[in-house]
């Protein structure tokens, strides 16, 4: 690849902030820059960052203009940035997104098992996914607990993770009417994406399972269970084994 | 001991506990929330001889009213309001003291949206990640922790008063020229543009702006941005439209951001990009053109290019802007914009100002009233 075309790109964000670019498609190459760039940010203890947000492609860092300038931010942040892509060889984050789940991989970020309670009451949209894509339920749920799924980003709400991974053949459109409220841990499907509900909202994805994990918490620390950067992997469980996790919570 | 010092007896349009906010967990999904006008509040505080940081109250488009139900000092800061006690007028941007049984009315803003009431020793809540201020659509924070704005019957609290009262360290002189320096900013900016009669009287001052500000009942209200991250989505037309004309802020305006109107500003290929994380103040244009400022409780990631950030000394002043405003966008580099906001900072902590000004013809004194 061209060594040009992975220099990184640094992009104003007002006087007080600063993008690092590191590309522009949503890919586990860029991701795993994207983490250890926000990683290697956090771990500098700069007294003047007030915030690190990574997603997809770029990392947010903002900075107290009481404390430093923006060219002097930048230039610290250019600094630890150099160091981002030529290590990517010490990764191998890009061989394990897309589901194969090599054991390489799991050493680099946290994996974090979500067990799931699939159909019933919880997925009461699973007849619907199994139809719309001619799998049968089991199926459904043999394929969507399979891959280990990459955590790009959090955003939205607190906690709500951007998953990529998904097996295009559970694929299936959002609801053409949202429900007015999805219990907190509900996972579903629009599109091609899957994710988890941290907390009721209002929404309109296909529900086909519940997890009785709490994956947001405002009076926690950290508030929330995942951070971009992690992978994370449904397994099945029974309704007698949701009911005993919830309440040990 | 807390102790019981107000009871809410009409919030307004929308009242709510603000603190400076909780920066650090919008990677986790939680925008920073906190006072709009960030200086307003530290002011305000100050005036109430209370560290800048403390809870205050943010009070919406007036019409505020409590009973006080202990000896305290409060003081507002913000929007150009008539603040009553027991119907006697008291100064904006000032300290007073209430008696217990007395009833503080704020009104309805002459210029501005919001303003800031703090009281002495600070207003007791429950931190949730660290800090009291209300985010209602996450339901965070507040009077209640899940994001609840007050309403009537709210009891406000001081936390510890004795400890908190001691607290005060800022010499009155410094607060005199924070407080100066703030109110003549948003004085300039707003007091004409929100008040026709203001226009008027101007008009018959001989060094007067030129005859075409008279002409409409408001001027337009220029704040300074800094170009990026996304500038280079829009193509040159569409840049040149968002820095050399009006936008009027439509009526959907609240905490998450501000939606304006005006001249469609051109992308190159469309308005859609890969999520990403959103700066304090960005200016997002989505498909129909017309920009939006993104404010304190805005959503941590978007998809919409943001050809600009408002410059940090000029953020603030968003939190005044009201449907119907005109704004001009004014480019800056980031390092003018840096610029302008220490000078602004310097200015405000300089010593050895008076606060006297003038508003609708009558000359307010601003004092730092002891409560002993």
């Amino acid at each position: 690849m061209n060594v040009h075309e992975d220099a990184p790109r640094f992009l104003w964000a007002g006087d007080s902030a600063v993008v690092t670019q590191f590309g522009n498609d949503i890919s586990p190459l860029l991701a795993s820059r994207v983490h250890r760039a926000a990683s290697a940010l956090e771990g500098a203890n700069l007294p003047w960052l007030v915030e690190v947000l990574p997603s997809y492609r770029s990392v947010l860092a903002e900075f107290d203009p009481r404390l430093i300038s923006p060219t002097a931010a930048c230039e610290v942040i250019q600094g630890i940035m150099k160091t981002i892509v030529t290590s990517d060889g010490h990764t191998s984050d890009e061989h394990t997104s897309d589901g194969l789940g090599g054991e390489s991989g799991r050493a680099e970020g946290d994996i974090v098992t979500i067990p799931v309670c699939y159909g019933g009451q919880f997925g009461t949209d699973l007849p619907d996914v199994a139809a719309h894509t001619g799998l049968t339920p089991d199926e459904v749920i043999a394929l969507h607990s399979e891959p280990l799924y990459l955590v790009y980003m959090i955003g939205f709400t607190l906690g709500f993770p951007y998953l990529g991974g998904m097996d295009p053949r559970i694929a299936t459109p959002r609801l053409a009417t949202p429900r007015t409220v999805v219990p907190a841990g509900s996972v579903g499907i629009a599109g091609n994406q899957t994710g988890v509900y941290p907390s009721a909202s209002p929404g309109g994805w296909r529900l086909i399972g519940r997890t009785p994990l709490r994956l947001a918490d405002p009076s926690a620390d950290p508030p929330c269970l995942l951070r971009a950067g992690n992978r994370i992997r449904f397994v099945p469980i029974d309704e007698p084994t949701y009911y005993s996790m919830e309440g040990n919570q | 001991m807390m102790a019981n010092v107000l009871e809410v007896a009409s919030p307004g349009p929308l009242s709510m506990l603000q603190d400076l906010g909780r920066p650090g967990w919008m990677k986790y999904g939680v925008p920073p929330s906190g006072a709009l006008d960030q200086e307003a509040l530290a002011v305000a505080n100050l005036l109430a001889g209370n560290p800048e940081g403390a809870v205050g109250i943010e009070i919406t488009y007036g019409n505020f009213t409590a009973r006080a139900l202990d000896r305290t000092v409060l003081a507002c800061a913000g929007a150009w309001a008539p603040v009553n006690v027991d119907g006697m007028p008291v100064s904006p941007w000032a300290a007073f003291s209430v008696m217990p049984g007395q009833v503080v009315s704020i009104g309805v803003p002459t210029w501005g949206v919001r303003v800031y009431l703090a009281v002495r020793g600070g207003i007791a809540a429950p931190l949730v990640m660290g800090s009291a201020s209300t985010y209602v659509r996450g339901a965070l924070g507040g009077i209640d922790g899940r994001g609840r704005a007050l309403r009537t019957g709210d009891l406000i609290a001081t936390p510890d008063q004795s400890a908190s009262a001691r607290a005060s360290t800022s010499p009155v002189g410094d607060v005199t020229a924070r407080a100066v320096a703030a109110l003549a900013k948003r004085q300039a900016a707003f007091a004409i543009a929100h008040s026709p009669a203001l226009a008027r009287a101007s008009l018959s001052q001989p060094n007067s702006t030129s005859a075409s500000t008279s002409a409409s009942p408001g001027r337009s209200i220029a704040i300074r941005v800094v170009m990026g991250p996304q500038d280079d989505h829009f193509t040159d037309a569409g840049r040149q439209t968002f820095v050399e004309h009006e936008f009027t802020l439509t009526n959907k305006a609240d905490r998450m951001g501000l939606r304006f109107d005006g001249p469609a500003i051109q992308h190159v290929h469309g308005a859609d990009i890969i999520s990403d994380g959103m700066p304090p103040g960005a200016i997002q244009v989505p498909g129909d053109g017309v920009p939006i400022i993104m404010l304190a409780d805005r959503q941590t990631t978007g998809g919409y290019p943001k050809i600009a950030c408002v410059a940090r000394a000029d953020l603030d002043l968003a939190a005044h802007l009201r449907p119907g405003d005109r704004v001009r966008f004014i480019p800056l580099s980031a390092e003018d914009a840096h610029e302008a906001f220490k000078q602004e900072q310097a200015a405000s902590r300089a010593p050895g100002r008076a606060l006297r000004i003038r508003i609708d013809g009558v000359e307010h004194v601003v004092t730092l009233f002891e409560l002993q």
